[in-house]
């Protein structure tokens, strides 16, 4: 049995479900959130290295990392927020982020 | 089956169950320690694919640096994990329905869609097999000719992040004995120096002498 671009495809998409359970699950806490976005990320560059590794073309993997560059940065903004946000409410629930609401 | 596909089982098996643990965790240093190991079976994954290059980045810049910051944030925050738990279980058939009808989207697209079913065996391929073949080299070569701009892009990016990071989370103590270098730069002699008139020379001042009484 070869190991087919199905096989790749078919565990990305295994992971981007699982990361959205995780986030409708975890819908109070900001940090696993933040988690199951980067494991989304990493399903979608997933995807993309087994484009690239299939199709022959190496603009995928340029593709990932320029993801990747800007998911870190994007978690390093996300958990600077998340800190002050803990410094000034003491919490991490997303319920009580209600501040901006009318 | 060859070990190519046993060694893709194995590290989608662990990929899975590490991105399971990671949300269902109730620690959340359980869950940051879980996309950890997450993250190296993704980077096996990418081996077996000749991804070489991004798969020692995938480690370096995500286990290395993202998930030690994820680690710190986790450990200085006092969470109360019972209060965030609270309804845990009660999304769950909402979650599962929603990931059920993705999978199956997907699968659905992948069962009719793609045919591209074997490894390619082109003649570019055959080159790529030889040992002199360097996936960063060509990455390299790729990425400052053809991706110029957009890695400067990225690299703006990245000083924004830092800038952002650090002005969000920079706070002045109260309680700490700093100075603010613009202030004593801009201090005028005015500021610290007063002159004050006195006369070189005072006459002493007259006491009256006491009459003596006879």
């Amino acid at each position: 049995m070869m190991l087919t671009l199905g096989h790749f495809l078919t565990l990305g998409a295994m992971l981007f479900a699982l990361s959205v359970i995780g986030i409708f699950l975890n819908r109070k806490n900001l940090i696993i959130i933040l988690m199951a976005i980067e494991l989304m990320l990493l399903a979608v560059n997933m995807n993309f290295v087994a484009f690239s590794y299939y199709l022959n073309d190496l603009a995928g993997q340029v593709f990932v990392f320029f993801i990747l560059t800007v998911a870190a940065a994007e978690s390093a903004i996300g958990l600077a927020i998340l800190v002050l946000l803990f410094r000034n409410k003491a919490s991490i629930n997303v319920d009580e982020l209600n501040t901006l609401k009318g | 089956m060859d070990a190519k596909t046993g060694l893709f089982y194995l590290f989608a098996l662990v990929l899975l169950f590490a991105a399971f643990r990671v949300i269902t965790a109730r620690n959340p240093v359980h869950a940051a320690l879980y996309l950890v190991l997450a993250f190296f079976q993704a980077s096996a994954l990418w081996i077996l694919l000749k991804a070489e290059f991004l798969a020692i980045t995938l480690v370096l810049v995500y286990v290395g640096a993202v998930m030690v910051l994820f680690l710190f944030v986790v450990m200085m925050l006092d969470i109360n994990m019972e209060g965030v738990r609270k309804g845990f279980w009660k999304h769950f058939p909402l979650a599962a329905s929603v990931g059920a009808l993705i999978a199956l989207e997907m699968s659905a697209v992948l069962m009719g869609g793609f045919r591209l079913s074997e490894a390619p065996k082109s003649a570019v391929v055959a080159g790529q097999a030889a040992a002199q073949y360097s996936n960063t080299k060509e990455i390299g070569k790729v990425l400052y000719s053809e991706y110029l701009y957009p890695l400067e892009i990225a690299a703006v990016i990245l000083l924004v992040a830092i800038i952002a990071a650090i002005a969000l989370t920079l706070r002045t103590r109260k309680d700490s004995k700093n100075t603010n270098p613009a202030d004593q730069i801009r201090v005028k002699r005015g500021d610290r120096v007063s002159l004050v008139k006195i006369k070189a020379t005072q006459a002493a001042p007259v006491v009256a002498a006491p009459e003596e009484k006879t």
